[in-house]
C-alpha cells in the first residue's frame, strides 16, 4: 500500500533529476505503469467479502499530536485508486509536451502520489496534506503547460480550492480539539474519531459545512463550480484528464469518506440541501453545457451536470444510491477521460477548440467517430454501457429515500441526450466544412486508439458485466448505510456547541 | 438471441475486409439462423400443454446492490415467441433485401453492423425477463434507430432527425424509468414473474400511476400523440430502416410492453380508457395527415402512426390478442410497403415525390403488384390479412364504447383512401417524369422478398379467423399470457358479422374514393390543405414552443446567468480576499507559489498551536 504513494514520489525525483531530456519523460511512464501494476495487486488481493478497511498499515508519525501515518482501502477508495492508476500512464502517453519534460513529468508523478496519498489514508492530518498537496503540482502543471489564459486559470483554481480548504482545515482541528476534550486523547485517526467522538447534531451539522466547503468546490458541485470551465479549458491534456476524471472525484470521496463516517446523523440532516445542490447541479450543468461553444467548457459542464447525479446518489443514503455514485465516481472518471482524450486529438489536428468549424468529421474519421459515439453514449448512460449502471443505481436508490428529488433529477435523462447528441453532431455529423475539407481530417491514429481503447473496452465490461465491481463496492457501502442509519441523534446538547466553537 | 450480436460483432471487425455482399449476406445468415431457432423454440412450446408454456432461465447476474438483484436472463412465454417469431423472420426478409438496396453505399459493411445490433437489441426487449433488461433492449433498439436515421450523416437533415428520434425517445423512457422506479420502491423486485404474482399487493393509486407512467414509455416508443413527430422525420434513414424498425419492429415495443403488463393494466383505474383514447385519436390524426403527403414515405410514415394507434386502441380496450394479431399483420403488409416504396425509390434513382411518379405499374411489375396487394391489406378488404386484424380491434372498440369504434370506423374510410391515393399517383395515371429517367425494375434479391411478404400480407389473417373458436389460434395460444386481463367478447357472431360486414364497406369507399379522386388526375390542391400536409402543425408548435425557446434559455443561462450571475459573484469574492492579500502582500513576496507555501506552513503553525493548547 505505502509503495502505491512512494513509487511515484521516488519516480518524480528521479525524473526530476534526469531534467528536461526525453528520457525523463519514458521513465515517467514507466513508474506510472508500474504504480497501476501494484494498483491491480491491491485490486486482486482485495477480500470481497468484508466492508471494512484491509491491508491497514499505521507508523506513528507524530507522536505528540497523535499524528500517524496510516493507509489502508475499503470497496470505496478501492476503485479510485484503480481510477487513478489507470488514467496516469495514459494521461502521460498522451501527453505531447515538448518544453522542460522532466519537471512535467515530476508534478505529474507528484500529483499521482498526492491523489493516491489522499483516497488511501485514514488520518485525517495525512489526508489533509495530501489532499492539498494535490494543489501545488496542479497549479504548476496548469500555468507552466497551459494554453493562453493558464495564468489566471491557474489562480482562479488555486485560490477557489484553496479558499475551501481553509474551512476544511479548521473543522479538522476542531473535531480533533473536541475530541480530545472529551477522551484526553489527541488523535488525528479516521476510525477512532468516527467512533469514539459525541458530538451534538448542531455541532455535527456545522462541522459537515466546514468539510463540505472543502469537498463540494474540488467535486465542484453547483453553484461552487466556476473555476472548472476555466482550468478545464486552459489546462494542457494530461494534467485535464486528471483534474476532470480523478481530482473531481476527490471532492465527492471526501464528502463519502468523511461527512458520513464523521457526521451520519448530520449526513441525515443535511441530506435535502445536497441532494437540491446535486439536483441544482443536473440541471443547471445539462442547459449550460447545450449552449457552450468551446469544447472543453462543454465537458466541464457535463461534468457537473454528472457530479450532481453522483451527489444525488450519495445523500441519498440508501444502498443502491452510494453503491451507485460509487460506480458512476469510477465510470464516470473513465469516459471522461475519454472524451477528453478525443477532444484532444481534434485540437491536435485542427488547432482549436471552438465546436464552429467542426462538422462532418466522420466522414473522413470514421473510427474516431465510431469511438466517440460509443463514449457519448456511456456518457448518455446507455444501458449496456457504464455510464447506466451507476446512473440507474442512483435514481433508484434516490426514488427510494428522496422521490421528488430522482424524479427532478431523471429529467437530466433526457437533458443529457440533447446535449450530448447536439455536440456529437455539430462535430461528427453534417457537411465538413470548406477548411476541413480542404486540410483533410486525419483518422485516429495507431498511438491515439492505444490511448482511448483501454477505456473503451473497460466501458464496454463494467456495461454488460459490473458485477466484479459490484461484489467489492456493496459490502463496505452497506455497512457505511447501517452506520448513518443506526447513527445516535442527539438534537439539544448544549455543552457539545459550545465547545465546538472554543 | 446472440446470433445476430455474434453477426454484428463480426462485421464490426471484419466487415470493411469482405467484398461487398459478404458481409450483407453473413449478417442475413446469422439473422436467419435466430428465425430458426425461434422456431425451434415455438415448436418446444407448443408441444407442451397450454398452461406451462413458459420458462424462464438466467445467464448471469448484472446489478446488485442492496435488496436489488437483477440478471441478464430470458422469460419465454407465448407473447415473447410470437415476438421473436415475426421479428426474426420480417428482419431475415429485410436483411436480404438490403443486400440489393445498400448495394451501391460506401459502408455497406457498417449498415449491416447497425442492423444486426438493432436485431440483437429488440431480442433482448422482448425476451427479458425483468424490466431493466428489457430497457436495455428499449433504449438499445433507440440508439441503433438514431444511429440508421442518422446512416446518411453528412445530410444535416438525417443528422438532426436521428437525434431528435433518440431525444423524444428518451422523453417516453423518463417515465418507463419511473414506473420501475415505483415498482421497487413497492414491490422491491423488478423480474416479471415475481411483479406479476404481487401486483394485487398495491393500491389502486400506485398502479394506475405505474400504468400510465409505462403507457409514457409506450407513446415515445411508439411514436403516438403527443410524441409522434420524431417518426416521420426518421424517414430520413435509409428505407430498409424504415421498414424494419420504423414499421414492422421497433415502434410496435410499446404494443409489446402494453401487453407484456396487462396484468398492471387491468388493474389500473381508466388507463385503459386513456390509452384507447389517445390511441384512436393518434390513429385519426396521423391518417388525415397522411391525406395529403407528397413523399412515398411519408405517406407510409402517417400512416404507421395511425395503424399504431390502432393497435392502442386494441391495448386499451382490453383486446391485446387483436392488438398482437395487427401488429403482426401490420408487419406484413407495412414492411412490404415500404420495401415497395423502397423499390420504387431505387429504380427511380432517388426520387421520392409521388406527384412525379405515375404509371409505373408496366415498368415495375413486380413492385406494383405487390405493393397493391399490400394496399389492399391494409385497406382492410376481405379476405386480406389486414380486414382481420383491423376487424377485431374495432369490434372490440364497439363493445367498450360506440365514440371509440366511430373514429375507428373513420380513419378505416381514411386508410383506404390515402393508400389508395398512393398507389394511383404512383402506378397508374399518366407518366409525370422526365423519360430521361431510366426506371428499372428492382433485383431478384430486393422482389423476392416482396413475393414472401406479399403471400404473408394476404393469408396473414389466418393466424385468428373469427368463424369458430377452433381457428382462432392466435387468441388460443396467447390466451394463457394474458389470462383473465383479456376483455371476453360479449358481442354476438351476428353482431360480429355485421360489423365485418361495415370494415369491408369502408375498404370499399375509401377505394372508391381514392379511385375516383386520383386514378387520372394527379393535382387536387383543394382537397388537401396545408395544415394537414404539415400534420396539423403540430411538430412546427413543438419547434418553436419547445425547441427555440429551450434553446434561447440555454443561451440565457450560459451567457448571462453562468458568467454574470455565478462567476460574478465567485469573483467578486476572490476581489475581496485579493483586497485582503494586497496588505498581506507587503510582507510576502507577491508570487503565488509563495504564497501557497506560506498559507502551509502556517496552517500547520496554527494547527500545533490548536495541538499543543488542547494538550497542555
Amino acid at each position: 500500500m505505502n509503495l502505491l504513494i512512494f513509487v511515484p514520489v521516488v519516480g518524480a525525483i528521479i525524473v526530476a533529476l534526469i531534467g528536461s531530456k526525453q528520457l525523463a519523460m519514458s521513465v515517467a511512464k514507466v513508474v506510472a505503469l508500474l504504480d497501476f501494476v501494484l494498483a491491480v495487486v491491491v485490486l486482486i488481493q482485495f477480500n470481497t467479502n468484508s466492508g471494512g478497511f484491509q491491508g491497514v498499515s499505521s507508523i506513528s508519525w507524530v507522536p505528540a499530536f497523535g499524528i500517524s501515518w496510516k493507509l489502508g482501502v475499503d470497496g470505496i477508495s478501492l476503485f479510485l485508486v484503480l481510477l487513478t492508476a489507470i488514467l496516469f500512464p495514459i494521461a502521460l502517453f498522451g501527453s505531447k509536451e515538448t518544453k522542460s519534460v522532466g519537471s512535467y513529468g515530476a508534478w505529474m508523478l507528484l500529483l499521482e502520489a498526492s491523489l493516491i496519498g489522499s483516497f488511501l489514508s485514514l488520518d485525517l492530518f495525512g489526508f489533509f496534506l495530501m489532499f492539498e498537496l494535490t494543489l501545488i503540482p496542479s497549479y504548476f502543471l496548469i500555468a507552466r503547460w497551459g494554453y493562453a489564459r493558464a495564468g489566471f486559470a491557474a489562480v482562479k483554481f488555486f485560490v477557489y480550492t484553496f479558499f475551501g480548504s481553509a474551512f476544511l482545515l479548521v473543522g479538522i482541528l476542531a473535531l480533533v480539539f473536541i475530541h480530545q476534550a472529551q477522551t484526553g486523547t489527541t488523535t488525528f485517526d479516521l476510525v477512532t474519531l468516527a467512533n469514539s467522538t459525541h458530538l451534538s447534531n448542531t455541532a455535527q451539522e456545522w462541522l459537515l459545512v466546514a468539510f463540505t466547503i472543502a469537498f463540494a468546490i474540488k467535486a465542484p458541485l453547483f453553484p461552487l463550480h466556476t473555476w472548472s470551465p476555466d482550468t478545464y479549458g486552459e489546462s494542457p491534456l494530461g494534467p485535464v484528464v486528471i483534474i476532470a476524471s480523478v481530482m473531481a472525484k476527490l471532492g465527492i470521496y471526501g464528502m463519502l469518506r468523511f461527512d458520513l463516517e464523521l457526521f451520519p446523523r448530520a449526513s441525515s440532516i443535511l441530506a435535502p440541501l445536497l441532494l437540491t445542490l446535486g439536483v441544482a447541479g443536473i440541471i443547471y450543468g445539462a442547459i449550460v453545457a447545450a449552449s457552450a461553444s468551446h469544447m472543453r467548457r462543454f465537458v466541464a459542464f457535463s461534468s457537473l451536470s454528472h457530479v450532481g447525479f453522483i451527489v444525488l446518489g450519495l445523500f441519498a443514503l440508501t444502498p443502491q444510491g452510494i453503491s451507485g455514485a460509487v460506480v458512476q465516481m469510477f465510470n464516470h472518471g473513465i469516459y471522461t477521460a475519454a472524451l477528453l482524450l478525443i477532444i484532444g486529438f481534434i485540437y491536435e489536428r485542427r488547432a482549436r477548440m471552438g465546436f464552429d468549424g467542426l462538422g462532418g468529421l466522420q466522414k473522413t474519421a470514421p473510427l474516431m467517430a465510431g469511438i466517440a459515439m460509443i463514449v457519448v453514449m456511456a456518457s448518455v448512460g446507455l444501458p449496456g454501457l457504464s455510464g447506466f449502471v451507476g446512473e440507474f443505481l442512483i435514481l433508484l436508490g434516490a426514488f427510494l429515500s428522496h422521490r421528488w428529488w430522482a424524479v427532478v433529477g431523471a429529467t437530466g435523462v433526457v437533458l443529457s441526450a440533447v446535449y450530448m447528441l447536439w455536440a456529437y453532431q455539430r462535430i461528427f455529423h453534417g457537411k465538413q466544412s470548406e477548411a476541413i475539407a480542404r486540410d483533410g481530417f486525419k483518422e485516429i491514429t495507431k498511438a491515439e486508439l492505444a490511448l482511448v481503447i483501454p477505456l473503451v473496452a473497460l466501458i464496454i465490461f463494467l456495461g454488460v458485466y459490473p458485477k466484479p465491481m459490484l461484489d467489492r463496492v456493496n459490502p463496505t457501502v452497506n455497512a457505511l448505510v447501517a452506520k448513518v442509519a443506526h447513527a445516535p441523534s442527539y438534537p439539544s446538547s448544549a455543552n457539545y456547541s459550545a465547545q465546538s466553537k472554543g | 438471441m446472440l446470433l445476430p450480436l455474434a453477426g454484428s460483432v463480426l462485421n464490426m471487425a471484419f466487415g470493411k475486409r469482405l467484398k461487398r455482399p459478404y458481409a450483407g449476406i453473413m449478417a442475413s445468415l446469422f439473422v436467419a439462423a435466430s428465425f430458426v431457432l425461434a422456431v425451434v423454440t415455438w415448436l418446444d412450446l407448443l408441444a407442451k400443454p397450454s398452461g406451462q408454456r413458459v420458462f424462464d432461465f438466467t445467464l448471469f447476474s448484472w446489478i446488485t446492490s442492496g435488496s436489488l438483484h437483477l440478471n441478464v436472463g430470458a422469460y419465454v412465454d407465448p407473447l415473447s415467441v410470437t415476438m421473436i417469431l415475426f421479428v426474426t423472420g420480417i428482419s431475415s426478409l429485410i436483411h436480404i433485401y438490403s443486400i440489393g438496396y445498400m448495394s451501391h453505399d460506401e459502408r455497406f459493411s457498417t449498415f449491416f453492423m447497425y442492423l444486426n445490433l438493432f436485431v440483437f437489441a429488440m431480442l433482448v426487449l422482448v425476451l427479458s425477463d425483468n424490466f431493466v433488461f428489457t430497457f436495455l433492449g428499449w433504449e438499445g433498439v433507440g440508439a441503433t434507430s438514431y444511429w440508421l436515421i442518422s446512416f446518411w450523416f453528412e445530410r444535416p437533415t438525417a443528422a438532426a432527425a436521428g437525434k431528435k428520434a433518440f431525444i423524444v425517445n428518451r422523453i417516453g423512457d423518463f417515465g418507463y424509468l419511473t414506473a420501475v422506479f415505483l415498482l421497487f420502491t413497492y414491490l422491491g423486485s423488478l423480474s416479471y414473474g415475481k411483479v406479476f404474482a404481487s401486483v394485487g399487493q398495491l393500491s389502486h393509486g400506485t398502479v394506475t400511476a405505474i400504468a400510465l407512467l409505462f403507457f409514457v414509455g409506450a407513446v415515445g416508443k411508439s411514436a403516438q400523440l403527443p410524441l409522434f413527430v420524431w417518426l416521420v422525420d426518421a424517414m430520413e434513414g435509409p428505407t430498409p430502416v424504415s421498414a424494419l424498425i420504423h414499421a414492422a419492429t421497433m415502434v410496435t415495443a410499446g404494443v409489446y410492453l402494453m401487453a407484456r403488463i396487462s396484468p398492471i393494466l387491468h388493474l389500473s383505474l381508466g388507463v385503459g380508457t386513456i390509452i384507447a383514447f389517445v390511441g384512436v385519436v393518434t390513429a385519426f390524426i396521423a391518417a388525415m395527415a397522411a391525406t395529403s403527403q407528397t413523399d412515398i414515405k411519408k405517406v407510409l410514415a402517417y400512416s404507421t402512426v395511425s395503424q399504431l394507434g390502432y393497435m392502442f386502441l386494441g391495448i386499451g380496450t382490453g383486446q391485446y390478442v387483436a392488438a398482437i394479431f395487427l401488429m403482426v399483420t401490420h408487419a406484413f403488409y407495412k414492411a412490404l410497403l415500404f420495401l415497395g416504396a423502397g423499390s420504387v425509390i431505387h429504380g427511380m434513382h432517388d426520387e421520392q415525390n409521388i406527384k412525379k411518379m405515375g404509371a409505373l405499374r408496366k415498368l415495375m411489375p413486380a413492385t406494383a403488384v405487390t405493393f397493391i396487394l399490400a394496399w389492399l391489406s391494409i385497406a382492410g378488404l376481405p379476405p386480406f390479412s389486414g380486414f382481420w386484424s383491423k376487424g377485431d380491434v374495432l369490434a372490440g372498440a364497439y363493445q367498450q364504447s360506440p365514440l371509440l369504434w366511430l373514429i375507428g370506423a373513420i380513419t378505416a374510410i381514411l386508410t383506404a383512401y390515402y393508400m389508395g391515393r398512393e398507389v394511383y399517383l404512383v402506378f397508374f395515371g399518366k407518366q409525370r417524369f422526365d423519360s430521361s429517367v431510366k426506371v428499372h425494375e428492382s433485383p431478384k434479391v430486393m422482389t423476392v422478398p416482396l413475393y414472401v411478404l406479399a403471400i404473408l400480407s394476404v393469408f396473414g389473417g389466418a393466424l385468428n379467423l373469427p368463424i369458430s373458436d377452433k381457428f382462432r389460434f392466435l387468441e388460443n395460444w396467447l390466451a394463457p399470457v394474458f389470462g383473465h386481463a383479456l376483455t371476453q367478447s360479449t358481442i354476438s357472431s351476428s353482431l360480429r358479422f355485421v360489423l365485418g360486414a361495415a370494415d369491408g364497406v369502408f375498404a370499399i369507399v375509401g377505394i372508391a374514393l381514392a379511385s375516383s379522386l386520383w386514378i387520372k388526375s394527379s393535382s387536387r390542391p383543394a382537397a388537401e390543405p396545408a395544415f394537414l400536409a404539415a400534420a396539423w402543425g403540430i411538430d412546427r408548435f413543438y419547434d418553436r414552443a419547445i425547441a427555440r425557446s429551450s434553446t434561447r434559455l440555454s443561451q440565457m443561462f450560459a451567457d448571462v446567468i453562468e458568467v454574470k450571475v455565478v462567476d460574478r459573484a465567485t469573483m467578486s469574492v476572490g476581489a475581496l480576499v485579493g483586497l485582503v492579500a494586497r496588505y498581506v502582500r507587503k510582507v510576502q513576496s507577491g508570487y503565488i507559489r509563495n504564497y501557497a507555501l506560506y498559507i502551509t506552513i502556517g496552517a500547520i503553525l496554527i494547527l500545533g498551536y490548536f495541538v499543543t493548547r488542547a494538550g497542555a
